[in-house]
């Protein structure tokens, strides 16, 4: 049943580059985290166990062909739609959010797997959609449904960072799928009123002062606006060839907020410098493309769909928490994949390469 | 494969697309890459020294700590502003020496200043650490006129404790303290710094989370020398929420005057919600010489007293609750069917078992004796046969249907269960057998038995209400400083004893004799005006050969009362224990008597002025079972 071809196939590359990036994540955190006064397991330790964890779980996704993803697609859709909407109803508040939801031994958070199942269904409905010369814009009204629905449960959880990457995805897609000018030009013009009601009635004003910080950290230089300029100050300090393994101050002293999740690719910057950030920058940009290549080479419309969908969500949570490390964009709970402490994000990142890595090595099964 | 998917005609775009999304990435990299090098290539100079000299200080600014009230809204504890000093380990160009001169302005030891810095290693270099609090007002400003010599030190006001009722209800408020590395470490203290104050005992510690408040910050710039030039932004400190406790300020003084210097502890309890109207442990201390520095001469006296002043007697003090345990043993006979109303036994005075002879309090004897009498004269020999009769495993079914043996979880920390044992108990305890001469004391409250005064109250309000086990509670409501209602206690109730309406009445019959009936045994605590229904009690410290003479006070016995009042229609419920008072009658009675004169005085019943009319009864002592010889029985 397990085909000899698909072990010479295995895309050892790949596995390689993601364990590369891990590694040097683990490594991070340790120094990130020992100016904390130490509480139970150390940080680094406990990534570690995810890591593993997570890597049970993409050699399990990479073992089963991934054209069963095609049957199950739209369950999994309804599925986790089906959470979201319980999460509003019953979920569990905290720190004034409400993302998870109590299944008695554990609690989970549905807006992270709605990230791998928006791609699959994307992937499943464009898979046998005939497309010629792009879609129009009437072609556009089922999908755009179909990416609507969860993206505004998930945005009034409120969690804007997911219903944004979310969007960013399947949006990466469509534009794989290819759209018409003509229909790009009407929905940019519609996406100026419909930004307008969103932040009317969408945005929290926590969300909105953000945004505003964004612009001028000068204006909460304690709050969030503070986070920005703290790590402003400790990328730059790390200069060409950084400060040196647990030598940087602005991470020892502890001027960065959450300096082992969403900021820890601002510690590796100040301890690693120019030079440290540039091959960390080699290793994502060449994980994005070998993506992209899985999936040019891939044979299957499905399974190519499947590839630029793990590949589009692993790019935009490099660009958007780099950009927001290094004061490019707006400050959004974003991990850096494979990199930043978590369990969740270890869990979806791994579950994506798995996806990948089954696709890469059943490309010659046609 | 299963299906093959048709491939669609533009496949060729596919490819083109594939290429341009590739293009795309890259440029992203270039775009994130190219502000990297503007960061850290170009600016990179001026960043350096950004992070060296990181001029931004957080300086936390304390919430004041929720207030806690009586049930009527007088306030218990509020509070009132504090100065402390805190150096920024950052802007401190010399340690020792600043050290130094700290301790010189200060008065203070040096070393304690040392350890108090040492211990804030490990935290943000940037961040205060309070070095020295409470300190006066003279101080504070002798240390702001000599700022220049003390660089990297800040003066912080903060809100400390005000005890506006002197040491009242000290065991039960509890006292602050700061936070010990221990309790940084764990998990509970986690959002802790060091220098903290946290509750250590009582409803400061249990209710912690809830009084504690936000604490708020202010950004502040400072130069070179650490001294302050701006505030950059702040944001505001909110305080902690109001506990609001089911205690009863004047009857918490009516109970605390009433129980005098004696040691003890006294607990009322409203029958028909379990809402802890008085708390008290006696002596008691006062919690603000814990807030600012113990004076050690005070610390010594605290430790020393034989009396132990610092522990909670009401919630962890286990006593033999002595024959008020004889309510117990007569509703599991009565139960049991083993006896009734009329059943009479005779005393004599004492009881044979086996080669043992165990005493009754009156020597004497007490001729034919029925139940009501049993109760009223509390017989002991009456309760050594039933207990016979009954053995121990059928007395301790009743005690625990009764809330006995465990904690009641009445909502402070380290509440103690108490002991009621069974045969299997001391099988697992001290791995011997029942002996059936171990069941007799059992049945009068002494033996293994062990209750403490919060059960004991708990006990006597069960017995009032007829079968409801509330749970004794201390907090009515919490609310935000908003006046919103966080949380609202509403009576809970942890159990039914299910028994026959008929049991009580006979029993409630009897416990109205003790004190209202001549021979009664606690006719000091008799009020005119309100019907008022009891049980005396006395327990064992050690056995004495001989109960007369001159005893040592530590050798005494411990004299117990539980009562409620009015008997028609019970709303209070009140036990009293006096340790090393002797005589349940004459030591706790008069207690458990004033606190129950004070509340029916609130509520208006009684007249405040009464002239002095309650006559004397005659003492009601009773003795403690004492075999005469060393029984092999008694083991």
């Amino acid at each position: 049943m397990f085909d000899r071809r698909l072990f010479t196939n295995f895309d050892w590359t790949l596995l390689g580059v993601v364990l590369l990036i891990t590694a040097f994540g683990v490594i991070n955190i340790y120094s990130a985290s020992s100016s904390y006064r130490d509480i139970g397991t150390p940080y680094y330790l406990k990534q570690l166990y995810w890591i593993v964890a997570g890597l049970g779980l993409c050699l399990t996704v990479c073992s089963l062909d991934y054209h069963m993803l095609e049957d199950f697609a739209y369950w999994l859709y309804g599925g986790v739609l089906v959470l979201l909407v319980l999460v509003l109803v019953a979920g569990k508040t905290t720190m004034g959010a409400t993302r998870w939801i109590s299944l008695g031994f554990f609690n989970m958070q549905p807006s992270e797997p709605m990230k791998i199942v928006i791609i699959m269904t994307f992937a499943r409905f464009f898979s046998r959609y005939p497309v010629f010369k792009g879609l129009t814009l009437r072609e556009l009204v089922q999908p755009l449904l179909l990416l609507g629905i969860p993206a505004v449960l998930i945005m009034k959880q409120p969690d804007l960072g997911t219903a944004i990457l979310v969007s960013l995805i399947a949006g990466t897609m469509l534009l794989f799928v290819g759209v018409r000018f003509s229909a790009l030009g009407t929905i940019f013009a519609a996406a100026v009123p419909t930004v307008v009601i969103a932040w009317q009635f969408l945005l929290h004003d926590y969300q909105k002062k953000r945004i505003y910080n964004f612009l001028n950290p000068d204006l909460d230089p304690l709050g969030s606006g503070y986070h920005i300029i703290q790590s402003k100050i400790a990328v730059g300090s790390g200069a060409t060839f950084g400060k040196g393994f647990m030598q940087g101050t602005q991470s020892q002293l502890r001027f960065l907020p959450e300096q082992h999740t969403d900021f820890a690719f601002s510690v590796f910057a100040e301890e690693w410098g120019f030079l440290g950030c540039l091959l960390m920058l080699t290793l994502y940009l060449f994980l994005i493309l070998w993506g992209l290549g899985i999936a040019k080479r891939c044979n299957d419309r499905f399974g190519s769909l499947l590839a630029v969908g793990v590949t589009a969500m692993l790019f935009w949570h490099i660009v958007i928490n780099m950009g927001m490390v290094i004061g490019l964009m707006p400050v959004v709970g974003v991990p850096l994949p494979f990199f930043s402490y978590g369990g969740t994000s270890m869990v979806t990142s791994m579950v994506g390469v798995g996806i990948l890595l089954n696709i890469s090595m059943r490309r010659f099964m046609f | 494969m299963k299906k093959l998917n048709n491939i669609l005609p533009d496949d060729d775009g596919g490819g083109r697309r594939i290429i341009g999304l590739s293009l795309g990435a890259c440029a992203m990299f270039f775009l994130l890459l190219s502000r990297l090098w503007y960061l850290q290539v170009i600016s990179a100079e001026d960043l350096i020294d950004q992070s060296e000299n990181n001029r931004l200080r957080f300086v936390p600014v304390a919430a004041p700590r929720g207030a806690i009230l009586d049930r009527n809204g007088k306030v218990l504890v509020s509070n009132t502003p504090s100065f402390s000093v805190a150096v920024i380990p950052q802007d401190v160009k010399n340690k020792e020496q600043l050290i130094d001169n700290l301790a010189h302005y200060l008065n203070l030891d040096r070393t304690e200043i040392e350890t108090k810095w040492n211990k804030g290693q490990g935290r943000a270099k940037y961040y205060p650490l309070v070095v020295a609090s409470g300190i006066t007002r003279d101080q504070m400003e002798f240390l702001e006129e000599n700022r220049l010599a003390l660089s990297g030190v800040n003066i912080e006001m903060k809100p400390i404790r005000a005890y506006t009722n002197g040491s009242l209800a000290s065991h039960l408020l509890g006292y602050l303290g700061e936070v010990s590395e221990d309790e940084l470490n764990s998990e509970r203290y986690r959002e802790y710094n060091a220098g903290d104050y946290i509750g250590k005992s009582g409803i400061e510690r249990a209710w912690e989370s809830y009084l504690h408040g936000t604490d708020g910050g202010r950004q502040i710039e400072v130069d070179a020398r650490g001294r302050f030039l701006r505030t950059v932004a702040e944001t505001g400190s909110s305080v902690g929420n109001t506990v609001m406790l089911t205690i009863d300020l004047d009857l918490q003084k009516a109970a605390e005057q009433a129980l005098g210097d004696q040691a003890g502890a006294a607990v009322a309890m409203d029958v028909n919600t379990g809402e802890i109207l008085a708390f008290v442990s006696s002596p008691d201390f006062d919690p603000a010489h814990f807030t600012g520095r113990m004076p050690p001469e005070v610390w010594k006296k605290y430790l020393e007293d034989e009396r132990h002043p610092l522990e909670n007697k009401a919630l962890k003090g286990m006593y033999p609750p002595g024959s008020t345990f004889k309510i117990i043993t007569a509703i599991a006979g009565l139960e049991e069917g083993l006896i009734d109303e009329h059943t009479t036994i005779q005393c004599t005075g004492s009881y044979k078992f086996g080669n043992a002879t165990f005493r009754c309090w009156d020597h004497k004897g007490h001729g034919s004796v029925d139940l009501k009498k049993s109760l009223r004269e509390s017989c002991d020999v009456y309760y050594y046969k039933l207990a016979e009769r009954l053995g121990v495993d059928r007395i301790a079914k009743y005690a625990k249907r009764f809330g006995l043996g465990a904690p009641l979880g009445i909502g402070l920390e380290n509440e103690k269960a108490g002991v009621i044992p069974t045969q299997e108990w001391k099988l697992k305890r001290f791995g011997k057998k029942w002996y059936s001469g171990e069941t007799l004391p059992v049945g009068i409250g002494q033996g293994y038995v062990l209750t403490t005064p919060v059960q004991l109250a708990s006990m006597i309000s069960t017995v009032a209400n007829e079968g409801t086990i509330l749970r004794p509670h201390l907090v009515k409501r919490v609310v935000d400083s908003d006046g919103k209602v966080l949380q609202d206690f509403a009576p809970q109730v942890l159990g039914k004893t299910g028994l026959k309406p008929a049991t009580y009445r006979f029993v409630k019959e009897g416990l109205l004799a003790v004190i209202n009936e001549a021979h009664g045994t606690g006719g000091a605590s008799r009020l005119w005006e309100v019907k008022v229904a009891g049980k005396t009690g006395s327990s064992q410290v050690v056995k004495l050969r001989d109960s007369k003479g001159n005893i040592p006070y530590r050798f005494r016995d411990h004299a117990l009362f539980v009562a409620f009042a009015p008997f028609e229609k019970p709303e209070i419920a009140v036990a009293v224990i006096v340790e090393h008072g002797e005589h349940g009658g004459s030591a706790a009675g008069p207690v458990s008597g004033k606190i129950l004169r004070a509340y029916f005085e609130g509520k208006g019943v009684i007249k405040k002025p009464v002239p002095k009319s309650v006559p004397k009864e005659e003492e009601g002592g009773e003795g403690v079972a004492e075999p005469d010889t060393t029984g092999a029985a008694q083991q």
